[in-house]
């Protein structure tokens, strides 16, 4: 174990390096990529890297980057690549097409505005796109995690009960250029921790066909599978937790990241960076003798349901944070969890750091004191941050 | 002319056991491809194949999950990404060392239109693929619109009074990649078919052939007639069939006699070309430059033998 001073999409791109190498007696690792601010630094870090039984192709497109990584993965390699805004929108079509055929590919997203108009600020509307689309969704809060992320991603896609692609996500320049201390493990480490890839579907001798067509029955019986194995996912994580913590000694995140939540009467909730922002001002404000808490989300697909109503369960006031904005209906996290509160609760969407914009405490601070003052649930409020 | 006696093909020891389009699949009759797949059968004999079929008619004569008419590895990519699928299995193949060959079996709209970026790329890395199009020269799946391969003068579903433009030239586009080998087959010329599938399968990099499919459905033709068709577009000089080497070399394999009679009767015997005006006068200058520009690359001023 060594540390680092890396940035997060060194992180990155790192954790999918080991993770190649540990693929050397298997398959092998093979990955397309394509540059797009403020991913771009993750595949030239990767196509830097030497890596035994390994190929970086480097694309044309980000369709056809995830075009590669589908012939890789379905020819029995490891595969990983990265992308964000624009071009996770332009490479869609193929995210759907390698979660249809149920390959375990781990893709870094460096979250980013979609546009026009142009933007390359952090928001969370890209991934959001891949939210219906059979992919678990992982954020994260700070480039250690990033790193531990990717490499549970390997180990999430390929377990055999869950099969499909991964997403691991970071905010856009606030994570993915921001340079931190990462313990990298040992490639012996990696290799122990990610055994070698085994694609059951793979193109070998059997001359069986991938994504040919099928009949509505097919397609509902093909869906459920997809859909019990991703809900099955929070036991494989946990499992994956325990293995992780006994090699490399820490317990890498909880799909769900409480802060002095039990016995806070507020509670914030959101994904990635937000949340440390949001527990800082808990912080705060206990020191004032608020009884307020944080919750992130860390797995938004599967998200973790149960454990979220569990946590919202007595709660007078719940603030949902989302740096994104569903059109017409508000934010994508507020709309997902509402649900779980007590009929009681006051829930209030805030759609903040939209496009961007850098939420600092006293916004959240603001935003809180007038939460205290309110009597119900009012329609999300779109809060403009400079 | 140096056609082959027979235009069928008898099954032989030297082809793989299995056909790799078996019997079920749901080609119309006639089909171009059908007569591919059955050539490809004799020529791969002694290569273990994987395939990307992206979205096309093969994408579709395979059958119903779980059953499949192919009987290799097949995978059935997006519309765009043939070659780039192809590119990530020719990788991991060539990682762990195996002989396996990668072909891509698409039509012409994934090929000359979407997937011409995908291909594009693939070429220019010099990918270790086997591309195969099989121009129907329409949009056969969606049931007969325009695509960039679909000739001057041809109705289609979406240009019904005759497309206006010209043919894309899909060989000189990959030569200009400069392709290890890039090359046109005529399905009515079986000796020259054989040879080049053999000769792309044990090359290495990137190679390209460009297929004339006769398409009855589409072409609005005598399923029978499809071979005859070919032979037709071939003779008039219509349809060349010639091959480059590094991009550089062209060499012209099949002698026209430029019998302004065939070309008639191509366009006679295919009902996308009534009423649309075009006529073997109409067609006679593109073919005539058509042939200069080969004659200049290949560096055959006189033709070599002119019946």
């Amino acid at each position: 174990m060594s540390v680092e001073l890396i940035s997060a999409n060194h992180a990155a791109a790192l954790a999918a390096t080991l993770a190649g190498r540990a693929n050397r007696s298997a398959r092998g690792f093979c990955s397309g990529v394509y540059p797009i601010t403020p991913s771009t630094e993750c595949m030239e870090f990767l196509c830097g890297q030497e890596i035994e039984k390994g190929k970086v192709v480097r694309a044309d497109s980000e369709h056809n980057a995830m075009g590669i990584c589908i012939g890789a993965s379905a020819a029995g390699a490891r595969s990983f690549t990265t992308t964000c805004s624009n071009g996770l929108a332009y490479m869609v079509e193929n995210c759907v097409a390698a979660a249809g055929y149920r390959l375990p590919i781990v893709m870094s997203v460096a979250n980013r505005t979609l546009g026009p108009p142009w933007n390359i600020w952090a928001d969370h509307g890209d991934s959001l796109l891949l939210r219906d689309l059979g992919w678990l969704q992982l954020y994260s809060a700070d480039n250690q995690e990033v790193f531990d992320t990717v490499l549970c991603a390997f180990r999430l896609a390929e377990d055999p009960r869950i099969l499909m692609p991964v997403l691991c996500c970071m905010d856009g320049f606030i994570l993915s250029h921001t340079m931190a201390q990462v313990e990298i493990p040992t490639q012996e480490q990696i290799d122990r921790f990610l055994p070698p890839a085994t694609i059951p579907q793979r193109l070998d001798k059997a001359a069986h066909t991938l994504g040919q067509m099928e009949t509505p029955h097919q397609s509902v019986v093909h869906r459920s599978q997809h859909h019990q194995a991703m809900l099955g996912a929070r036991q494989v994580y946990s499992e994956i937790q325990d293995s992780f913590t006994e090699i490399f000694g820490r317990r890498p995140a909880d799909p769900l990241v409480s802060y002095r939540a039990e016995d806070a009467e507020t509670l914030i909730v959101s994904m990635g960076t937000l949340g440390v922002t949001a527990e800082r001002v808990v912080d705060q404000l206990r020191d004032q003798g608020q009884a307020v808490g944080s919750v992130r989300v860390r797995m938004f697909r599967p998200l973790p349901d149960t454990e979220l109503r569990q946590l919202f369960g007595g709660k007078k006031r719940i603030a949902v944070l989302d740096r994104d904005i569903s059109i017409g209906f508000g934010g994508a996290l507020w709309g997902e969890v509402r649900n779980f509160a007590d009929r009681d609760s006051i829930v209030q969407g805030y759609m903040i750091g939209v496009g961007g914009g850098d939420v600092r405490p006293e916004h959240l601070l603001n935003l809180l004191a007038e939460l205290e003052q309110s009597e119900e649930s009012a329609a999300p409020k779109i809060v403009e941050v400079a | 002319m140096n056609e082959p006696a027979l235009n069928g093909m008898a099954l032989t020891r030297q082809d793989r056991s299995e056909p790799l389009l078996r019997s079920g699949n749901s080609n119309c009759g006639g089909c171009g491809m059908s007569n591919l797949m059955q050539m490809l059968r004799r020529a791969s004999a002694e290569h273990e194949l994987k395939m990307v079929v992206p979205a096309c008619c093969a994408a579709v004569t395979s059958g119903g999950f779980p059953e499949s008419a192919f009987s290799i590895p097949t995978i059935m990519s997006t519309f765009a990404s043939a070659a780039s699928v192809a590119t990530g299995i020719a990788a991991v193949a060539q990682l762990n060392e195996e002989k396996t060959r990668v072909i891509c079996l698409a039509g012409d709209g994934g090929t000359y239109d979407i997937g011409m970026g995908t291909l594009s790329a693939a070429a220019e890395r010099n990918e270790d693929i086997l591309y195969l199009c099989y121009d129907n020269e329409i949009y056969g799946n969606t049931g007969g619109q325009r695509s960039s391969a679909t000739p001057a003068g041809a109705a289609t579903t979406s240009t019904l009074h005759g497309k206006q433009e010209t043919k894309k030239d899909i060989i000189g586009i990959m030569a200009a990649h400069r392709i290890p080998y890039a090359a046109t087959i005529s399905l009515a010329h079986i000796d020259d078919t054989l040879r080049k599938l053999e000769f792309a399968l044990v090359s290495k990099g990137f190679r390209f052939l460009h297929i004339l499919s006769p398409c009855p459905t589409g072409w609005k033709s005598e399923p029978a007639m499809g071979i005859e068709l070919v032979r037709l577009a071939v003779r008039s000089g219509l349809f060349p069939v010639f091959e480059v080497f590094d991009g550089e070399r062209y060499q012209i394999n099949v002698e026209p006699d430029f019998s302004g009679e065939a070309l008639t009767m191509y366009l006679a015997l295919q009902r996308r070309f009534r009423n649309t005006g075009v006529t073997e006068e109409s067609l006679r200058p593109s073919i005539e430059r058509y042939w200069n520009y080969l004659r200049l690359m290949s560096g055959r001023i006189v033709p070599a033998r002119r019946n």
